[in-house]
């Protein structure tokens, strides 16, 4: 149990600063209200409520995670019921397999596929819906990883036409392949800080 | 479902992911395998680095499609390649390859000595080198998502790198002291478009992501331009000149993700062997300065 109370004004959210569009989370949060963190060593992880892991280059993220100790921390974090969203690069550092060889943090039960979309050439905007928002999300694929398989426990919350998986939840852990810090919408920010706060 | 591609907001959302990384210049699949080892956020692929560019001299091209090919299929970052100021053809030849970014470069022989590429012309996204608040809005203007501050490549002299950072990031910071009115005589003087001052002005930064290139050789280089406020930062020659490049490579990149850290910053530092023997700027002739190309 935290000791800090947990009123949607005062949630301390870290986001994993390392690489990538960490601003861009951080800005949203801030503006929803709660503390945010930037994280780049272990000792910035005491006191949060939440993590985000944001989009960057996976192998990068995976790489620096490992050079600066942070893989055990977050995986004890993780597995003590700590609450985790990972976008795009976020979310294949969550996964169990990536199907190359990278560093993951194997929390989620979810396989994921990098770049399935193509290249850049490739990257696209669409609105889709998604459980548990009331009206469809503004959603950017930049070389998008999509969830491949899911354990039994997994809540798909958003699949593409083609059945793909693009958003998902399993317990304290959230993914999405999309990235809903480079729009104006924070719907997707809310419903995280929402499951901070009510676990 | 309605997919929309090419938008200008995945071509600018592709460099948001690359933030706070380090693009390293190879020449080899295997010189991109190593990259990506050391942690590169992405590759540039390219036939030679600039510090060989201006040892060799001739016409600076586009890669060979083969090299290129090569290389993307070597590595699982993405992968940039250079095409000459104006060539739009090259331009037209690499997108066709699929590259993910585009850099329209004056470390090759420019190919038109007035215009720059229409870059909204294309699905595949642009970096464009500046050197001042016009060159890079004039650049955003054609339809770059992307820019780097010149620098002067090939050189391992970091003094136009900080020149050129200073200066686009010293003028947002006037800008943003301005009213409309001097923001019209600025647009003339400078040459920006009023717009995108207008827009920049309220941003408090450049609408497109701006990495630092052209001289950085070091961690401490890397972190100084960090320290100025770039978004990133482009190594070409610095790495794969130097004595051991993916020992280098590796602390450059954990340099930019700790720019702030001194401690960090020394600890990466030490023992990296020979950094690339490098040409002071104040050194070359005016005919071989890079960073004038662009206009």
């Amino acid at each position: 149990m935290q000791n800090t109370s947990k009123s949607p004004n005062n949630l301390r959210i870290g986001v994993l600063a390392l690489q990538g569009a960490f601003r861009e989370h951080a800005n949203i949060l801030r503006e929803l209200g709660a503390e945010v963190v930037e994280v780049r060593l272990p000792k910035h992880l005491d006191g949060l409520h939440g993590l985000v892991i944001p989009g960057g280059e996976s192998t990068t993220i995976g790489k620096l995670a490992v050079r600066w100790n942070l893989m055990d921390p977050l995986r004890e974090k993780g597995q003590a019921g700590f609450p985790i969203w990972g976008t795009c690069a976020g979310a294949i550092f969550l996964s169990q397999d990536a199907k190359q060889e990278q560093h993951l943090l194997k929390l989620m039960n979810i396989t994921v596929e990098r770049n399935a979309f193509g290249r850049q050439l490739d990257s696209f905007e669409a609105d889709l819906d998604i459980k548990g928002l009331d009206a469809p999300f503004p959603a950017v694929f930049i070389r998008a990883p999509v969830i491949d398989s899911v354990g039994e426990q997994v809540d798909v919350l958003c699949a593409l036409a083609d059945g793909r998986i693009v958003a998902a939840r399993e317990g304290n852990y959230l993914v999405t392949s999309f990235h809903p810090e480079l729009t104006d919408d924070s719907r997707f920010h809310q419903l995280f800080l929402d499951m901070v706060q009510n676990g | 479902m309605e997919k929309q591609v090419g938008t200008v907001k995945v071509k600018r959302g592709l460099a948001e992911m690359l933030k706070g990384g380090v693009i390293m210049d190879v020449v080899t699949p295997d010189e991109a395998r190593i990259a990506e080892e050391a942690g590169a956020v992405a590759v540039m692929a390219l036939e030679r680095v600039p510090a060989d560019i201006r040892a060799d001299g001739g016409v600076a091209r586009m890669s060979d499609p083969e090299m290129i090919i090569g290389i993307q299929e070597a590595v699982s970052i993405p992968v940039m390649a250079k095409a000459r100021i104006g060539h739009f053809v090259e331009a037209q030849v690499l997108e066709s390859l699929g590259v993910d970014y585009i850099d329209e470069s004056e470390v090759l022989t420019p190919a038109d000595e007035e215009h720059h590429i229409n870059k909204h012309a294309f699905s595949v996204p642009f970096v464009c080198g500046c050197r001042n608040i016009g060159e890079a809005l004039r650049r955003v203007g054609e339809g770059a998502a992307m820019m780097r501050t010149k620098g002067e490549a090939g050189t391992g002299d970091v003094v136009e790198a900080v020149r050129h950072a200073r200066s686009v990031l010293g003028s947002i910071r006037m800008l943003q002291k301005m009213n409309l009115e001097e923001l019209m005589s600025y647009s003339r003087d400078t040459g920006a478009p009023y717009e995108l001052l207008v827009e920049t002005r309220e941003l408090g930064r450049l609408p497109v992501v701006n990495f630092a290139a052209g001289g950085i050789a070091t961690p401490a280089d890397a972190a100084l331009m960090m320290q100025l406020g770039v978004d990133g930062v482009f190594v070409g020659s610095g790495i794969f000149k130097s004595g051991d490049p993916v020992k280098r490579g590796k602390a450059i990149v954990q340099a930019v993700t700790h720019y702030n850290d001194p401690k960090i910053i020394a600890d990466v530092s030490r023992n990296l062997g020979e950094a690339m023997v490098g040409r002071g700027v104040h050194e070359l002739p005016e005919s071989e300065l890079l960073a004038k190309r662009g206009w």
